[in-house]
């Protein structure tokens, strides 16, 4: 393997933009799809609860969920931090701020974990009522895409531990960059959607 | 790691990345599938020839019904056009490969294992019988107990995923990789109507996905989703099925619309007519054709407003459809024709989808619709669409590019055979099935009575089937016939008007030897014929200057691959279910982290 070759291997493309970079937006523009059924699903259903069976506003936390999207949406933040010191070939700094990103995703995922436990103690689970099922197939969804996002900052991270920033264009950081962001702005719209929308 | 993968040999097919081979791969894969499709339909057809045959039961034929409609589109339809897709896409467009090769044989090895998955029921002896759509509640565990349904739901799964990956590296090599000069405006017809393929792909695949996985949940995890007992909604299925379905009937005509608007012009001696209209109606078609999901659902009784909308939708599409139809009779009109069979069959392209188009047109109207849903009326309508549509089209992209493949041509004596033992089988199959739907008689049914008219059609569209049956044979033959022996095609056999004739036949693995650099549209012919006149067109290296930068072969991508299957074949065991798809997660992260460490 030769590490270096990637930094210089730049190609000509007709709109400008790098082709990963490009194919990122796409399956962005794919992913909008799926998220957008799986909310449009979730709306269908917002009153689906069996009487007798808890809804959302029994068992949701609307305190410890503003805490965990606040960590996602400062990871956003470093994400964009991390980028700007891979530009600017200031290896320590873009370590710090990736590791920082995917501690975020981390902090996160661990709510989400603690949520659904806790949901489940409540006896608020995947089968519930369709409220429940719709809940969990979103946010589910949600979280294994901020998973992805996670594992794979945190392999960018662990191999310019190893390897050192020749290693890392810029755009290969861009690209996590935009998956996190997209995550991220999925997730805004579900809080709003599923966390705030119920307390109308 | 990778670098001293062989280039000949099985092994260089498991781990080639070479968009020409993966083409063929492809394409070979699809007419293994139609075997099974071709054998499905027969089948049918012969249980059907007479009222009241019971030499198949009711259930295998409800399980022939399905499995044919759904090779016939995943497993033969579109991989055939994705072959086309990979090895023309980069030729025509003047790129070395594709923006992804890996990618590329990614999409190719998850869709054959999807397709092995699908048809794997058979061995297992649970066919799916819920037909292509799979309406809910038939996929329900009360009405499917065993796991015919699981097969259906994880094969279109994991075929969708090999597409969804296809389409966004197809949308990015053609806006990324077009050569010097290609501006849009300046592309083949055919990469249009890629392209816009492509779009339609991944807008509409994500919400099959969800559906998928909603009734996996439910069958698996006991969620209702689709269960009116428990709040769910049977019509959420139709709706989220055609918000993918419709789209995905666009998917497969495109593409065939575009090989035909290429093989017109090139044996007309004529400019494709209006070529900035085939450009705007194909775009069209593929905006409009994202508002007309609910048409397939007039039945369901959506009420007046909305019925009233898919409806207008619906017939509003007829105009780019309209524009395209003018465009290659226009085409045609005053042209040098020559009547090869790739231009037979574009020809009968043209005149059987117009047929399918209109019929179509016809239930557009909500209360005819009424009277033709689920009768024949409706198989015919599709299969004129579908068959004496793209698949009519598709052979004629093969007789067209064959050449190109290959480097030998078919045979035009079998390929005129051929051609005329299709188009006259196809119609006596499904021009009757016009009368017998108008008549009442309903699909999807495993026989009839002998006291309601339909006899003599029947017979008919079965001798039909089977006129059709010697064709695909004589094409078979035809095929292996060629390979052989075929006469040698040189470069430009055709006389051919973009960029794919100026290489040789076939193509070297780097395609072109020089970076080539267009001007307009149709470029290779204005090189050739100056002011109508044959000039020497200027001088085409075959050699590349510096040795040509090519991917290295992979064999993660097949890897990845197998673990994608994994974690689907764990959904059919209940205990030990959780690890197999644990290991095929693991496989799947291991062959994640190969290909992003290996050198590409």
């Amino acid at each position: 393997m030769h590490p270096t070759e990637v930094v210089h291997h730049h190609k000509q493309t007709n709109t400008g933009v790098d082709d990963r970079k490009l194919g990122m937006w796409i399956l962005i523009i794919s992913e909008c799809f799926l998220f957008g059924t799986l909310i449009t699903n979730f709306l269908i259903h917002k009153k689906s609860v069996k009487p007798g069976t808890p809804g959302g506003i029994d068992v949701f936390d609307i305190e410890i969920t503003t805490w965990s999207t606040f960590v996602l949406l400062m990871s956003s933040v470093a994400m964009v931090l991390a980028l700007q010191a891979c530009k600017n070939r200031a290896l320590r700094p873009f370590q710090f701020w990736t590791f920082l990103v995917a501690l975020g995703g981390l902090i996160f995922l661990g709510f989400q974990y603690y949520e659904f436990s806790h949901f489940l103690h409540n006896d608020f689970g995947f089968t519930t009522n369709l409220f429940a099922s719709s809940f969990f197939l979103l946010t589910g969804c949600h979280g294994l895409h901020v998973l992805v996002g996670t594992l794979w900052l945190s392999t960018i991270g662990i191999t310019s531990l190893i390897r050192g920033d020749r290693w890392f264009s810029p755009v290969s950081v861009e690209i996590a960059g935009l998956y996190w962001h997209f995550v991220d702005v999925v997730w805004i719209v579900i809080f709003t959607v599923v966390y705030l929308y119920i307390y109308l | 790691m990778a670098t001293y993968l062989p280039k000949t040999g099985i092994l260089s097919w498991l781990t080639t990345v070479d968009h020409k081979k993966i083409g063929i791969l492809y394409g070979a894969s699809a007419f293994f599938f139609l075997i099974f499709g071709g054998i499905e339909a027969l089948l049918m057809r012969t249980q059907l020839i007479l009222p009241n045959l019971e030499l198949i039961s009711a259930q295998t034929y409800n399980g022939l019904v399905t499995m044919h409609g759904t090779t016939m589109i995943f497993l033969f339809l579109m991989p055939l056009i994705s072959a086309f897709f990979n090895f023309m896409i980069p030729l025509m467009i003047g790129a070395p490969d594709v923006a992804y090769p890996r990618m590329n044989a990614l999409s190719f090895w998850v869709f054959l294992f999807g397709g092995l998955l699908l048809n794997y029921s058979f061995i297992a002896g649970q066919v799916p019988q819920v037909g292509w759509f799979a309406y809910a509640n038939l996929t329900s565990k009360t009405y499917t107990p065993d796991h015919s349904v699981d097969f259906w739901i994880l094969g279109i799964q994991i075929v969708g995923l090999a597409s969804l990956i296809s389409s966004i590296n197809f949308f990015v090599t053609i806006l990324n990789m077009r050569c010097k000069g290609m501006s849009l405006l300046k592309m083949p017809i055919f990469i249009w109507a890629s392209m816009i393929t492509q779009v339609l792909l991944f807008l509409s695949l994500p919400v099959i996905t969800i559906a998928l996985v909603m009734i996996t949940a439910d069958r698996t995890f006991g969620t209702g989703f689709f269960d009116p007992g428990l709040g769910g909604s049977v019509v959420m299925w139709q709706h989220l099925f055609w918000i993918f379905g419709h789209p995905e009937v666009y998917i497969l005509i495109l593409p065939a619309m575009g090989i035909v608007s290429e093989i017109i012009p090139v044996f007309s001696r004529k400019p494709l007519f209006g070529y900035p209209v085939m450009v705007y109606s194909v775009t069209a078609i593929g905006f409009l054709g994202f508002a007309v999901w609910a048409h397939h659902m007039f039945t369901t009784g959506l009420g007046p407003w909305a019925s009233t909308f898919f409806s207008l939708a619906t017939m509003m599409i007829s105009v780019p459809t309209g524009m395209k139809i003018f465009n290659w009779i226009s085409t045609l009109w005053g042209g040098q024709i020559r009547f090869t069979t790739a231009h037979l069959f574009a020809i009968s392209f043209v005149a059987m989808f117009t047929i399918g188009g209109l019929s179509g047109i016809m239930h557009a109207s909500p209360p005819i619709d009424y009277h033709q849903h689920d009768t024949y009326f409706v198989v015919a309508h599709f299969h004129y669409v579908l068959y004496g549509g793209a698949v009519m089209g598709l052979f004629g992209g093969i007789y067209y590019w064959f050449p190109k493949f290959f480097g030998r041509l078919l045979s035009e004596r079998l390929g005129r055979w051929q051609f005329w033992l299709y188009m006259i089988g196809f119609n006596l199959t499904f021009f009757p099935m016009h009368f017998l739907g108008l008549q009442g008689m309903p699909r999807r049914n495993f026989t009839y009575a002998p006291d309601q008219g339909w006899e003599f059609w029947n017979i008919v569209s079965s001798i039909g089937a089977y006129i059709t049956a010697v064709g695909a044979l004589l094409f078979a033959f035809n095929v292996i016939y060629s390979l052989l022996r075929g006469q040698k095609s040189g470069p430009d056999p055709w006389d051919g008007r973009t960029l794919e004739w100026s290489l040789e036949s076939p193509p070297p693995e780097y395609n072109f030897a020089a970076a080539p650099h267009v001007n307009q549209v149709d470029d290779w012919w204005h090189q050739k014929y100056v002011d109508g006149k044959k000039v020497s067109p200027p001088y085409q290296p075959t050699q590349p200057d510096s040795p040509p930068h090519l991917p290295n072969p992979s064999f993660w991508p097949l890897v990845l691959a197998i673990g994608v299957t994994l974690l689907a074949t764990g959904f059919f065991f209940s205990t030990t279910g959780i690890y197999i798809s644990g290991f095929g997660a693991l496989v799947i992260i291991i062959a994640a982290y190969g290909w992003s460490y290996e050198t590409p």
